[in-house]
Parts: C-alpha cells; structure tokens; sequence
C-alpha cells in the first residue's frame, strides 16, 4: 500500500491507522473514488485487451491484413504531414492574433467555434459540402468552369487529404490559443529595442519569437501527435474509413475490428502503435511533472 | 483627425488578407450547416450560396418529431444533457476532492497518483475505447448510460486534476494554516476555505466536462445503442445509415445540437481560457 511509502519500513511501530494523522486519513479517502475509476476503467480495460492481444498469431494476422499496412501509412502521413501543417499554421496564426485590434480580436472569438462546437454535425457538413452531385464545392466549379468536379472522398489520396484538413480545421484553434498564450508572455521591450535597431520582422521572429517559443511550439507538436492518434470522428465521419478501407487509420481500424468482433485484432492493432505511443507519453510526462 | 499613413494602410491591408481568409475558412462549415437548417429540401441540394426562400419549416419537423429519425428527438435531448450534467458533476467531485488531497493534504502516494492521472491523459481516447468497450460489457453497463457516464468521467478526471492541482499550488498554505489555528476540521477546511477559493478552476473544469460528454461521439456511439437510450450525436450518426438520408434535417438537428455548447463556451469563455490553457501545456 502506498501509506507504507511514509512511514519507516524497518522499525516496527504501531499500527498504520495511527500513525497517520488525520489529515492523511481524510487525504486517502478523498482521494479514492479517482483510483477507483482508474483501476476500474483503465487499469483493468488495458490488462484485458493486453491479455486478449497476447497470441502472436494476432500480429501474424495484422502482417497479412493489407488493410493495416494501409492503416499505419495513412496514420503517419496524418502525423508527419498533418500536424506539421496545423503547427506551422497555428504559430503564424498565433501572431496574427496578438495584433492589438478590435476586429482582429472579433475575428478570435469566431475563431474559436470549430474548437468548442461538437464534430458530428460540422463533420457531416463538410462531407456534403464534398458530395460529388449536391455539394456546393462542385456546384461551384460547374458554374465557373462548366466541368463536373472531382469526386473528392473516391480517391484515397484526396479523400485522407480531406480527413486532414477536416483535422486541422477542428483543432487548429486550440493550438493557436496556446501559441498566443505563449507569445504574449514574451517581454514587448526586446521588439521595441529590435524596432530601434531597425529589425526586420523575420529578423524579429528569428532571434526573439522564435527562441522564446520554441520549447513550447516543440511540446505543443508532440501532444498534438498523441491526441491526433485518437482522433476518431476526423476519418470516420468523413470517409467512414473508405473507399474501399484505404483511408482508416489506427484510431479507426482499432473501431473496424470492434464493429467486426475480432476485438484481439483490434487490441493488436493498437499494441502495434506502442512502440510510437509511449516514448511521446514518458516524454510529454517529463515535461509537464518537472 | 490624423489620416492614417501610406505604412499603416499597407499593414492593415496585409492583416486583411489574412483575416478574410481565416474568417471564411472557419465559416464555412458552419455556415453550410446553417444554410441546410433554413433551406427547404429543393434549395438545400442546389448548391445556392442562400435559398430563395429561407424557411424554419426543418426546424418545426424536428422540434415536432414529424420524421422517422426524429421519433425521439426529446428523449435523445434528454440523454445527452443528463449525461453531460452527470459528467460534469461527478468529474468536478472526484477531481476536486483529488486534487485537494494531493496538493493541500500532501497525501502520501499523491504524487503517483499524479503521474498515473497524466498517463491516463495521454493514452489517445479512440486507443482506449476498445479494451473499455469490452469492460463496460463485462460489468454488464452496455446501453445503460452509467457505462458513458464512466467512460467520460475516466477521460474527463485526469486532465481535471492536473489543472486544479496546478491551481491548488498557488494557493498560500497560510490560509489552511489559520484554518487549522481556528480549530477547523479537514473537511471545513474543505468545504469553507478551499472551495470557494477554488471556484474560477472549477467553473472552468465543470465548463470543460460537460462540454467533453456533450460533444462525444465515439464512445457513446460504442456504448450505446438502444434508440432511446442513445444520446443526440449517436442518432446523428444513425442518420447516415439511410440510403436517402434526410440532409435538410440531419443538419437543423446537427445545428439544434451545437447551439447549447457554444452558447456555454461563450458564457464562461472568460474561465475557460485562462483556466484549460494555463493546464494544458506549462511553458
């Protein structure tokens, strides 16, 4: 038990319960209903599903599905190339915001609705603003060009391109407001001394912006990656995975295997992103319990 | 009046030609979610930038439940809000009382638990749906709504407890120290000095539960499944089971639905952004 922790092991006292005060005593039970969901809704899931995934013949399976293969190419496209965009994104955008202007701090508050308004119903609505026949997106190239456009979800390419921008529209937000966050806690006197030396404003950003938040900017991108790995709704309510199950990711190919009963798949599947998984979680854990 | 210089045009000129671009971008979705809410069916599958003629006739068949996939419009209303209110509830309770143990009480282990909360955190949530999905069957809380209130309590703690932990540690210890002088007991210390001093976070973190179990999808959709039972989103998805599938009426209910969590991120967006940012990533 992790009382013992407190107490000197190699001398018998009296009993624990009263060698703790009671302070401890009321810290323990305050703090119990946490373990208990913890033990009972993460500890025991994860023990589980890893004892269900435990046969090799699972990964053997995975080896052979082309659909995984395709699954861990389109996760890392999504990672490397998505996220990088939405990153690169959200610190320009990041000083866009921190101008000083009425319409421009506006422009943040509508800014701010992909983030806080739930996916399904924008998600859906991107997908019919895509549809080939009735979407606006092609009723739009037909009357300016007079061509029928592409069908934007057929194509796996085109359509994992869309499942990222649908991605970057849904969090950029949320990474922007933290970028700001870190923008505005640069102190204003380097720029006005950099204005005096007559600096210019990629000079600015090389020298000042960039080192002050390039810790953050580098915390930022990996959290992201991890979240990224459990976005569901971007692919699944876009493409549903298709066509032809070429666009799943991890996230989704872990959900398809479920939906399929072969719940030891799924659990692999998800084992086989560890290796990926957890140097980011020990990583993004040193950072934030220094 | 000074007249603006050459210099000051041009850069606002620039800021413009970013702005312009990030409002549309932004919009545009919703703004499609918007036009097929007050489109009649016709319009809506025209690609017409604005109907010809805007009408709340969608909004009158949801609110009446006059089609198939509204018969339970209500009770699926009702289910995603018990669920939220209960999430919110719980998760504030369970964290608050977490993170006063861990930060003012010192509990010996608290630091662990910490650590185990900000794992937790970090496990993307579509990873953990699976092994929770066979759990909840195992407990037998599958089509029960507790199973997705647990689920989303299990998601929602961690990150509750490290922002008010965080938020704990800034308040000076003397308080509790006087306290304790006045001959107050633990959980009068609890109740009368450190909640109430505590409530910007806990608006902020009650604020970001609730809108975390309002907005899901994936998890509900998984642990529920019984039409009456299911929460908004999940009869949402439901919609696109159709061959034919009603847009016009998928996206005034998909709109009726977003209302609610944008109106309360409004409401407390004050809280909300000094408190979740601050947590989210320390610089």
């Amino acid at each position: 038990m992790a009382i013992t922790l407190s107490g000197d092991q190699a001398i018998p006292g009296p009993p624990l319960s009263s060698r703790l005060t009671p302070a401890q005593v009321w810290g323990i039970i305050l703090l119990a209903p946490y373990l208990l969901v913890f033990l009972a809704f993460v500890v025991y899931p994860v023990c589980y599903g890893l004892w269900l995934a435990r046969a090799p013949s699972n990964y053997v399976a995975l080896y052979n599905d082309p659909i995984f293969a395709r699954a861990a190419i389109n996760t890392l496209i999504f990672l490397v190339i998505g996220i990088n965009i939405k990153m690169l994104i959200a610190l320009f955008l990041s000083g866009f915001f921190a101008q000083q202007r009425p319409w421009i701090r506006w422009l943040s508050v509508i800014f701010i609705l992909p983030w806080a308004v739930p996916s399904i119903p924008t998600i859906l609505s991107v997908r019919f603003m895509l549809n080939p026949e009735w979407g606006v997106i092609n009723h739009l190239i037909f009357s300016f060009t007079g061509d029928d456009g592409p069908n934007w979800l057929n194509d796996p390419t085109v359509a994992l391109s869309m499942a990222i921008g649908v991605h970057i529209w849904k969090s950029l937000p949320f990474w922007t407001l933290i970028l700001i966050t870190g923008r505005l806690a640069i102190p204003h006197d380097l720029f006005e001394a950099a204005e005096v030396d007559g600096a210019s404003w990629w000079q600015k950003f090389r020298y000042i912006t960039w080192p002050s938040m390039q810790t953050l900017y580098v915390t930022c991108t990996l959290l992201s990656m991890i979240w990224t790995l459990g976005d569901f709704n971007s692919v699944y309510l876009l493409t549903g995975g298709g066509p032809a199950d070429l666009t799943h990711v991890l996230a989704t190919l872990g959900i398809r295997y479920l939906r399929l009963d072969q719940l030891s798949l799924a659990m692999a599947s998800i084992v086989c992103a560890m290796p990926f998984v957890l140097p980011l979680v020990y990583f993004m854990m040193k950072r934030l319990s220094r | 009046m000074k007249l603006p210089s050459l210099r000051d045009v041009a850069t606002e000129a620039r800021l413009l030609l970013i702005g312009i671009p990030v409002f549309l971008w932004t919009m545009i979705p919703i703004y499609h979610m918007f036009l097929f809410a007050i489109s009649p069916k016709e319009d809506a599958f025209s690609g017409k930038l604005w109907p010809d003629h805007p009408t709340l006739h969608n909004f009158e068949i949801v609110f009446k439940q006059q089609h198939y996939f509204l018969r339970d419009f209500y009770v699926q209303f009702w289910n995603s809000t018990l669920i939220a209110a209960s999430v919110g509830a719980l998760t504030l309770v369970i964290a608050t009382a977490a993170a006063f143990s861990i930060s003012r009480l010192k509990v010996p282990g608290g630091r662990a638990v910490l650590n185990l909360a900000l794992f937790t955190y970090f496990i993307p949530a579509a990873f953990l749906a699976v092994p929770m999905y066979r759990t909840m069957g195992n407990y037998g809380l599958l089509n029960n709504h507790w199973s997705l209130i647990l689920a989303m309590v299990t998601i929602a703690s961690p990150y509750a407890i490290w922002v008010l932990k965080q938020a704990s540690d800034k308040l000076p210890v003397e308080l509790d120290e006087a306290a304790v002088m006045d001959g107050a007991t633990t959980l009068q210390i609890f109740r009368l000095v450190y909640v109430p001093l505590m409530m910007p976070s806990l608006v902020a973190i009650g604020t970001y539960a609730v809108l975390l179990a309002w907005n899901e999808y994936l998890y509900a959709f998984l642990l529920l499944s019984n039409d009456r039972e299911i929460t908004l989103p999940v009869a949402l998805g439901n919609f696109l089971a159709a061959d034919d599938s009603p847009w016009e009426l998928l996206m005034t209910t998909g709109f009726i639905y977003a209302l609610p969590p944008a109106a309360v991120y409004y409401a407390f967006r004050r809280y909300m952004v000094g408190g979740l940012t601050a947590g989210a990533v320390k610089s």
